[in-house]
């Protein structure tokens, strides 16, 4: 084996050193650029870290792939929901959801409630993506509804929000997404599926629809946003769809 | 049979089965990275344990094939009473972790050896692959090993994991990605739809899993301690090439 020089292990040093600064720094640059994924924590955070950041790297504006008409499934498939059914959830259902709301606070200089067809007047946007689940089925079908960023628009966030938080009223089921992903054109608050009213075993009367990631972030029954600057004060395992089994916040791969 | 090889590995063993540095580690990190992914790989399919081709499918749709195994989905059918308890979640962090690990240690082992000319020099095919298969076989004459690289048979093995399989899991692989694909739409479109791709990266996996254990088994009749002793310290003799 070859001694080591001095020079060569002076240099060793060196580039060790730079790479331990590099770690310790990398997170708070990340983190400046808004790139830094709120779940990197633990053994799997590097992962999750890199996998977000070269997301917004490479082609932060890119679009989910869309299909022509002809791609619509016969046969899409409705994912089941679990749980206890709330009083509150069951009597909307009674009522055909057709006093269905959607209340938006937290970090906005509008708080509000919108009625399904307040949402309609806002804007009309459509498309025909993949709904593909972290398990590894999937179904293509035409989604319609109001871009987030139109109702955003309405309430007007305030500077420091960088979080919406969205919740199902059918099992409390919370999850959020960035401010970057909820401004993106395909990100939709759903309320039409392949020309008609979005059914209700796939999130009608209203689900929010982010294509360019995994199915479980496509939470149903939305019926509440917060918008918000930090995940402090909110339910532990907030951003995952399942905390208890640790289901990673971002989910485009 | 590939006992034969046990009389026959002196030669080499003394001419020193040598490693590099970055083959080495690069080697070691694979392994690491390689059983991550593969036990993520043999978690997820108990989620939904049923292939397709083309784009899109799912318990509506019928399916190529369908595994006979339990789920860990109450979804789908099996013909099983009970449903296995959901892993999906770490594992999935688990698979990506090990997916830039694997990306990382590929970049470092693929350059290296392309700068170094050590794939021209140890990988490029020399030709004779099936010969060396059959003398293995005993089905025709034992060919001379050469001792200080690989032969033909290992050549093509090499190579064909190197530049086909691996590059192909990541392909296959990045074509589920939804994110993946609003960028390189035609990572999925050119090998017949995302389920297609699932499918592929379906066997693919079995293809790496039936070369790791052919590359043990080689490894264990030709001499275990001095090959081991090779891809660990890089070996004790001698000066040659990689072998």
């Amino acid at each position: 084996m070859k001694s080591f020089s001095r020079r060569k292990m002076l240099w060793t040093g060196a580039a060790a050193a730079a790479g331990v600064a590099g770690l310790v720094e990398a997170p708070k640059l990340m983190r400046r650029a808004g790139i830094l994924a709120p779940d990197c924590v633990g053994a799997y955070g590097p992962g999750e870290a890199l996998t977000y950041a070269a997301s917004r790297i490479i082609a932060p504006n890119a679009r989910a792939r869309e299909f022509s008409r002809s791609w619509i499934s016969t046969t899409p498939f409705a994912n089941s929901t679990y749980g206890p059914i709330p009083a509150e959830f069951a009597q909307q259902k009674a009522e055909g959801f057709a006093n269905w709301k959607l209340s938006v606070s937290g970090m906005v200089m509008h708080p509000a409630v919108f009625s399904v067809g307040d949402l309609k007047q806002m804007g009309r946007s459509s498309q025909i993506t993949e709904v593909a689940c972290e398990e590894g089925w999937s179904y293509i079908a035409e989604w319609i509804g109001t871009p987030l960023a139109k109702m955003l628009d309405e309430v007007q966030p305030l500077g420091p929000a960088r979080y919406v938080m969205y919740t199902s009223m059918r099992d409390g089921w919370t999850d959020l997404i960035d401010m970057h992903d909820a401004r993106h054109p395909q990100t939709l608050l759903t309320w039409g599926m392949n020309d008609g009213d979005l059914p209700f075993g796939f999130g009608g009367p209203l689900r929010l629809r982010l294509p360019k990631q995994l199915g479980y972030r496509n939470v149903k029954y939305v019926h509440q946003m917060v918008l918000t600057d930090s995940l402090k004060g909110f339910p532990k395992g907030v951003g995952l769809a399942d905390p208890a089994n640790g289901y990673s916040w971002y989910a485009g791969i | 049979m590939l006992w034969r090889m046990l009389g026959r590995s002196d030669e080499r063993v003394v001419a020193g089965p040598r490693h590099g540095a970055v083959v080495r580690v690069t080697h070691w990190l694979t392994l690491v990275a390689f059983v991550a992914l593969a036990i993520r790989g043999v978690e997820i399919v108990f989620s939904h344990p049923r292939f397709y081709l083309g784009e899109t499918g799912n318990v509506n749709m019928k399916p190529l094939f369908t595994l006979p195994v339990a789920s860990s989905r109450d979804t789908v059918p099996t013909a099983y009473r009970y449903v296995l308890p959901d892993q999906n979640g770490w594992s999935r962090a688990l698979h990506f972790e090990a997916a830039w690990l694997l990306l990382f240690v590929g970049v470092v082992y693929v350059a290296s050896g392309l700068w170094s000319g050590r794939f021209r020099r140890e990988l490029r095919p020399s030709g004779g692959a099936w010969d060396v298969l059959r003398g293995y076989l005993r089905l025709g004459p034992m060919r001379e090993e050469p001792v200080r690289s690989y032969n033909a048979l290992q050549r093509a093995a090499y190579a064909a994991v190197v530049f086909v399989a691996f590059p192909l899991m990541i392909w296959t692989g990045l074509a589920m990605s939804p994110a993946f694909t609003a960028v390189f739409p035609w990572a999925p479109l050119i090998v017949g739809g995302r389920q297609t791709a699932r499918t592929l990266h379906f066997f693919l996996t079995w293809g790496l899993v039936l070369f790791v254990v052919v590359h043990v088994v080689m490894v264990s009749t030709s001499g275990f301690v001095a090959r081991m002793r090779g891809m660990i310290t890089g070996g004790a003799h001698g000066d040659g090439g990689a072998a």
